[in-house]
């Protein structure tokens, strides 16, 4: 089940895409077993509580670099995870059919131990993007699953939609406290958000009693990551774009709509660039170099 | 008593003091309240003059930069920050303390 043109439009301008409860309950039970078991209920700090994970190799030691589905299987519940006809899908889609691994991690959060109230974060983790600057047209991916039902209090990840593009280095943006538009993860059990590598994000803070658990994996793509979704619906004519400014209220453009929806916190200037960053990454997605939307890359290509 | 330091960081739409609030952060010298990442979503000010007009002093606004050659459409940090600050004595002074003569 490949995702739709739409759907990669909206990615590629929001640098993620949910698909809520995609993973049954019997899969996020199996899931949860594994790594609650080692927690146990003792009010124990983090560094101990991880140790504990570490010793009962809740997830597998993988090398970064290996085949993304090769490397998982025998591995259940993840294998079957995976393999979910949607999730593929979405996978095969964004980083092609053989992605590698890069690395994987299980977060937790620890919720408030009536035992023991003071094991649990103080604070929300700041504000960050992953790894390091990284240029790239290309992109790799991060799938965050949720395995358990995430309410409001237990601090589901804060994200910024539309920061993928951004070119800024890890932790330099610790600053941000609050931006407008942000989202934190609230979702029934068994979500799964895949996020473009460069969104701005960070942990919040779990006000609950109960410990939160989220399993994250990064793939990046063995391919150009051109034209891997169903593009059945794909246009990429450019002679048809849609009227500007004094605009016909009667067209409807799905994929345009979704390319130049503006996010909250743009700002004035800099919003404009982010539609050609955006453009900028269609074009390498589908393989044409002429497409545009509202004339923006036409425009300040022009050069005679 | 002493004074210490709150500060008050503010990113906006545009260069200009009197436009859009899109992104906030505080950090307190002083008082009980410990901000943190993700603990708002509506700005405390609609604009940067509004925060003025309330009391907070302007001390540092990003300088205008123009862009290199060759990057002209890359986009990282939010561009249009503004540093206030506001100095609360230390302790706080409560009614009770005052001199009742």
């Amino acid at each position: 089940m490949k995702l739709t043109t739409v759907q990669m439009a909206e990615f590629v301008a929001s640098g993620v895409l949910c698909l809520e409860g995609v993973v049954p309950d019997a899969m996020n039970a199996a899931f949860l077993s594994r790594v609650q078991t080692p927690v146990g209920d003792e009010p124990l700090g983090l560094d101990a509580v991880y140790r504990r994970l570490f010793d009962a190799e809740v997830l597998p030691t993988l090398s970064p670099g290996v085949d993304f589905f090769e490397g998982f299987k025998g591995i259940e519940p993840l294998q079957s995870i995976f393999s979910l006809a949607a999730v593929q899908g979405a996978i095969h889609s964004l980083v092609g059919l053989k992605p590698k691994f890069d690395h994987h991690f299980l977060h937790l959060s620890l919720g408030k131990n009536p035992l023991s109230p003071k094991v649990r974060s103080r604070a929300a983790q700041h504000t960050h993007q992953d790894s390091t600057i990284d240029p790239r047209r290309a992109f790799d991916i991060q799938l965050f699953y949720f395995p358990q039902t995430v309410t409001a209090t237990m601090g589901g990840t804060r994200y910024v939609p539309g920061s993928h593009l951004r070119v800024v280095s890890e932790s330099a943006i610790a600053r941000y406290q609050n931006v407008k538009g942000q989202q934190h993860v609230v979702c029934p059990a068994g979500s799964i958000y895949l996020f473009h590598m460069g969104i701005w994000h960070g942990a919040g803070l779990n006000r609950s009693e109960t410990n939160r658990y989220l399993y994250k994996v990064r793939l990046a793509p063995s391919q150009p990551q051109v034209r891997l979704w169903d593009t059945k619906d794909l246009d990429c004519s450019g002679d048809n774009q849609r009227p500007i400014f004094w605009i016909d209220p009667k067209r409807s453009d799905p994929v345009a709509e979704a390319m130049m929806r503006l996010e909250p916190w743009y700002e004035g200037d800099t919003g404009r660039l982010e539609l050609i960053n955006r453009l900028k990454l269609w074009r390498y997605l589908t393989g044409s170099q002429d497409v545009d939307i509202d004339y923006w890359l036409t425009r300040v290509e022009n050069d005679w | 008593m002493s004074a210490r330091q709150n500060i008050l960081v503010l990113y906006l739409s545009t260069s200009a003091l009197d436009t859009q609030v899109i992104g906030w952060s505080r950090y307190n010298g002083a008082g009980d309240d410990f901000p943190m990442a993700g603990d708002s979503d509506e700005p405390p000010y609609r604009t940067g003059v509004d925060a003025l007009r309330d009391g907070w002093r302007l001390i540092q606004a990003s300088p205008l930069i123009a862009t290199a050659p060759g990057a002209e459409f890359r986009t990282d940090y939010l561009k249009y920050e503004f540093l206030f600050e506001k100095w609360v004595d230390w302790p706080p002074i409560s009614a009770d303390s005052e001199d009742p003569s």
